[in-house]
């Protein structure tokens, strides 16, 4: 199952000319843009692992994707993100964030329905790859 | 540069206009300029104008589908201080701007300071965060044979060396670096890095000024900050030029203008001192000779 989340979800993935291009386009607007990384796919880890610094000072997106292909040799089995922060309204706030590396296999979730009180149903999710410790899920 | 792939192949057409290409680039004004706003230097502006022919060919070739590996743009600046390397490097980059070579086009000027650490570990990411900074731009390394130390091999200026060499091969596209400084030390730099020369495609030398041009730097500095030599005054800076170059730590145009600096300061000592009553704007631009005179210079010191 294909994880999709943040800006782009519902487009096919990004070459890297194309991420250049978003890139650039986020540095053009003075938004700090930064690479994460991690290996766990629930919709609700939001905090993921940051990859270096954020890169204030970088006039070029060339920059981005060199680091980006540094992050993909030590986690090319992970999922890795870039999310650009825009500091104008006074504090940080995320403006864009798309996916850019994924595992070549991606198990998916499990739904699990739980029974309690007066017959209503909780549903919760749990990534089948998470079954196994934080470092050994994607191979 | 966007889509480079796909532009490529609809863009071939079968024929160019290398004239119209020269106008529409907007190289002839950098040429201009860098004609007119840097006196002497011939043989670099010579060297200046064949690169960027060079430059203007291939990227026509290119459209006619004639296909070449990217040129390796790499330089290496080498002269006496003064001579005007940082601004030709300034220029270059503009103008490797222009030509399309570089997205951005703009100069990161680094030492040796800029790129080594002090500490096991500190140098790699240094030096890469200097390098992502000059992306798209022009990196230039002032004094570069520093980054190798053969007398200390504990010295982690090797690393940058290797990060550099690196980047320098794999993202081509992505960065032009120049590297700058004298003469015999360059040279001696290259001979024990073959790695550098072999990846630099451009060395320039950059001669140093004779005592015209240094007397015609000076004019074009002093009327830029908006004083004036008169006859005499002149007579004292050309003669100032002749003796001053002899004497050790002599910096070419950077010398000059270390002289005008302090011929302000005298000027505008005696000028406090002599005024009474209003005075006029030509009197409080005015360098006369005596402001020059008063140089240590003539007198058998040194102006540092």
């Amino acid at each position: 199952m294909r994880v999709t989340q943040g800006t782009f979800s519902f487009l096919p993935d990004f070459t890297d000319q194309q991420i250049h291009e978003q890139v650039q386009y986020c540095i053009d607007n003075d938004w700090a843009v930064s690479i994460e990384y991690t290996d766990d796919p629930h919709p609700r880890n939001t905090y993921w692992e940051m990859w270096g610094h954020p890169m204030f000072d970088n006039p070029d997106a060339a920059a981005v994707v060199y680091e980006l292909n540094e992050c993909r040799k030590v986690y090319g089995s992970y999922y890795i993100r870039i999310i650009a922060f825009d500091s104008s309204p006074g504090w940080e706030s995320i403006r864009l964030s798309f996916i850019v590396n994924r595992p070549s296999e991606e198990p998916g979730f499990k739904l699990s329905r739980t029974e309690v009180k007066g017959r209503n149903i909780q549903y919760s999710i749990t990534p089948y790859s998470s079954d196994k410790p934080q470092g050994s899920r994607y191979k | 540069m966007e889509n480079e792939g796909q532009e490529k192949e609809s863009e071939i057409v079968n024929e160019v206009n290398l004239k119209e290409d020269f106008q529409a680039s907007g190289v002839a004004d950098i040429l201009a300029e860098l004609d007119n706003s840097l006196i002497g230097l011939t043989p670099v502006k010579t060297r200046i104008k064949e690169t960027a022919s060079l430059l203007l060919v291939d990227k026509a070739r290119e459209k006619l589908g004639l296909v070449n590996e990217s040129p390796t743009l790499h330089m290496s600046f080498s002269g006496n201080p003064g001579t005007g390397k940082t601004t030709v490097a300034l220029k270059m980059a503009n103008l490797l701007f222009r030509l399309g070579y570089v997205r951005k086009g703009h100069l990161v000027t680094v030492t040796r300071d800029d790129l080594v650490g002090q500490y096991i570990g500190h140098t790699a990411p240094k030096t890469k965060e200097v390098l992502k900074k000059a992306m798209g731009g022009v990196l230039f390394i002032d004094e570069a044979y520093y980054l190798y130390r053969p007398e200390n091999e504990r010295d982690y200026g090797q690393e940058a060396i290797e990060i550099l060499l690196q980047v320098m091969e794999n993202n081509r596209d992505d960065l032009v670096v120049i590297l700058a400084g004298y003469k015999d030390k360059m040279d001696k730099f290259f001979e024990s890095n073959p790695g550098f020369r072999s990846r630099i495609a451009h060395h320039i030398d950059f001669p140093d000024y004779s005592n015209n041009e240094l007397l015609e730097i000076a004019e074009v500095m002093v009327a830029s900050m908006n004083y004036q030599f008169n006859e005499e005054s002149k007579k004292a800076m050309a003669e100032y030029i002749k003796i001053r170059k002899k004497q050790p730590h002599f910096a070419n145009a950077r010398s000059i203008r270390n002289a005008i600096d302090r011929a302000r300061l005298r000027q505008a000592n005696r000028v406090f001192n002599n005024s009474e009553g209003p005075i006029g704007a030509s009197f409080l631009s005015q360098i006369e000779d005596i402001d020059i005179r008063q140089s240590r210079v003539f007198s058998g010191g040194i102006d540092k």
